[in-house]
């Protein structure tokens, strides 16, 4: 994998799906893809696989990259009968998961499908993750220390 | 010379069956599930995925099961298992500004921007042992925990770092980022470690190295091996999420997140010929909720940056042969334990040299005391 810039905070539509997929349990890629009209058979480009990414640090937090340790990974591409690819790349060892999300998104390229799986999978899917998130951090929140000096008296 | 010998296959296969037994324990009391290990011995699972250096929470938690509970042998499992993995490539760096904190602590400034948030931590708690939880599930000892409070508004995870301020004003060490043109860092799961050792291999090193002994010589740094008077800029735990660019892509891609512990230590550096004193950066980096181990790992890559700041090489925790080939507890573990193994052959020579070596020096003791008992004998008959 070639190095690249660090990714801006816009993302284009597709990266923001992919992240979402990457995260989504796999009984809602299921029942989104059950809840799909026309299926289109896929073929596999690749079928799933479990690997592992090297993970990045950099030292200081900002200087040099360094090599953390390795993490697992399920990689898995498909292709539509009209040739879009749909890849999928996720932590973990989940290779049904990871067909799913490729297929969806092969799916979620075609403009005729992609605002029902916007709608139906992606946005619910994302939603879920900043609830969750936000509840972490309203964990954190209650453990900010609020300082108060003490009076010295005399 | 080396002797083939076969046997023990029977004792092998039954020594394996006595220790499966013994893993199960009582068949009285409820087997583990790898859920139950991952969801509550979780600092265990993250420290085996930090020295076993492959962050997979159900792997760890497999690894923990299967060895009883030894994390290093756990850890050693699962570096076995790594190698029969294809690896697809590297992640960028990951991006811990941009970490979802839930835990952020300075040693250095009170009220710092985002504040001093403690997250969860045993900090601050009395370390008695708490008999509640020894109580039966049923009787509430597994039962539901209180739950955390929730505060109105979530925490603002956007913090800047610590050190970040003192490099506004010039007082910290900078910490440049690469050259565009630098080549990628080394892996020391791919090349043999050489010295002197480039930073980034020494904090991989580090990153997969024994906690216990990181954490010894980081305590041996603070009680004046090789001191340099450290404080804790920053602590922050937390998700980040993780970033590759598949080549059949081409652009970065999301995959999840991992919780990792980040430790800025901020050391006293009094300057040289070249350089003002200003502050100089200890950097800790670990898989996991491994708070003492980042903190461990901090001051012990700062030692090890001796030689780059002229510093006198003067404790163990400087030498970075010493400390970088004897971090891993799986190499260690694996020469140590080895000493266990038939050495009947090369045992059997050195019975035969001391023997001899004993033979040879019985024989000229017995010489010399019959010389002494002659002399001490001429000795009496002459003061008589």
């Amino acid at each position: 994998m070639p190095e690249a810039p660090l990714p801006s905070p816009e993302r284009s539509e597709r990266q923001r799906w992919m992240a979402v997929l990457a995260r989504a349990p796999e009984a809602s890629l299921a029942a989104a893809l059950a809840a799909e009209p026309d299926l289109p058979a896929f073929t596999h480009l690749r079928r799933p696989e479990i690997g592992m990414a090297m993970t990045r640090g950099r030292a200081g937090g900002t200087g040099i990259p360094f090599n953390l340790g390795e993490m697992t990974v399920t990689r898995c591409a498909v292709q539509l009968p009209d040739g879009t690819q749909g890849h999928a790349y996720l932590a973990g060892r989940a290779p049904r998961r990871a067909e799913l999300a490729a297929l969806l998104d092969a799916l979620l390229q075609a403009p005729s499908r992609r605002p029902r799986l916007m709608a139906a999978l992606v946005e619910p899917e994302a939603a879920r993750l900043a609830e969750a998130r936000t509840l972490s951090l309203r964990k954190a929140a209650a453990t900010r220390v609020d300082f108060f000096a003490m009076v010295r008296m005399g | 010379m080396y002797v083939a010998v076969k046997g023990g296959e029977t004792a092998i296969a039954n020594a394996h069956a006595f220790q499966a037994e013994q893993r199960r324990g009582d068949a009285a009391q409820a087997p583990l599930t790898l859920g139950q290990i991952e969801q509550q011995l979780g600092l265990a699972v993250d420290r085996v995925m930090g020295e076993g250096a492959l962050y997979d929470r159900g792997l760890a938690a497999l690894a923990i099961k299967q060895a009883r509970g030894d994390l290093v042998e756990a850890a050693f499992l699962v570096r076995a298992y790594r190698t029969t993995l294809p690896r697809f490539g590297y992640s960028l760096p990951v991006d811990t500004a941009r970490m979802t904190v839930l835990r952020r602590v300075s040693a250095t400034y009170k009220d710092l921007p985002g504040g001093q948030v403690l997250g969860p931590t045993f900090d601050y708690s009395h370390r008695m042992l708490d008999f509640a939880l020894a109580a039966d599930a049923g009787e509430g000892g597994g039962g539901e925990a209180p739950g955390a409070p929730l505060a109105e508004a979530p925490l603002d995870p956007a913090m800047p770092h610590v050190t970040a301020l003192l490099d506004s004003e010039g007082l910290i060490q900078p910490e440049p980022p690469a050259e565009p043109d630098a080549p990628p860092p080394g892996d020391i799961t791919r090349d043999p470690l050489l010295f002197p050792a480039p930073r980034d291999l020494r904090l991989q090193s580090l990153a997969r190295g024994d906690e216990g002994f990181l954490l010894a010589l980081g305590y041996s740094v603070q009680r004046g091996y090789g001191g340099s008077h450290p404080f804790v800029g920053e602590i922050r735990q937390g998700p980040v999420a993780v970033e590759i660019v598949p080549e059949e892509l081409g652009f970065a891609i999301d995959i999840g997140d991992i919780d990792l512990t980040e430790c800025e230590m901020v050391n006293q550096f009094k300057g040289s010929r070249l350089r003002p004193p200003q502050f100089t950066r200890g950097y800790g980096l670990v898989f996991g909720w491994s708070e003492r181990k980042a903190m461990a790992m901090s001051l012990v890559d700062r030692a090890l940056r001796a030689g780059e700041l002229g510093e006198e090489r003067r404790g163990p925790a400087q030498d970075e042969e010493f400390v970088l080939y004897h971090a891993d507890n799986v190499e260690g573990a694996g020469f140590v334990t080895h000493l266990k193994l038939p050495h009947y052959v090369d045992f059997q020579s050195e019975l035969e040299l001391i023997r001899r070596l004993r033979a040879e020096a019985e024989a000229r003791l017995a010489r010399a005391s019959a010389e002494e008992r002659a002399a001490a004998d001429a000795f009496a008959t002459a003061a008589v």
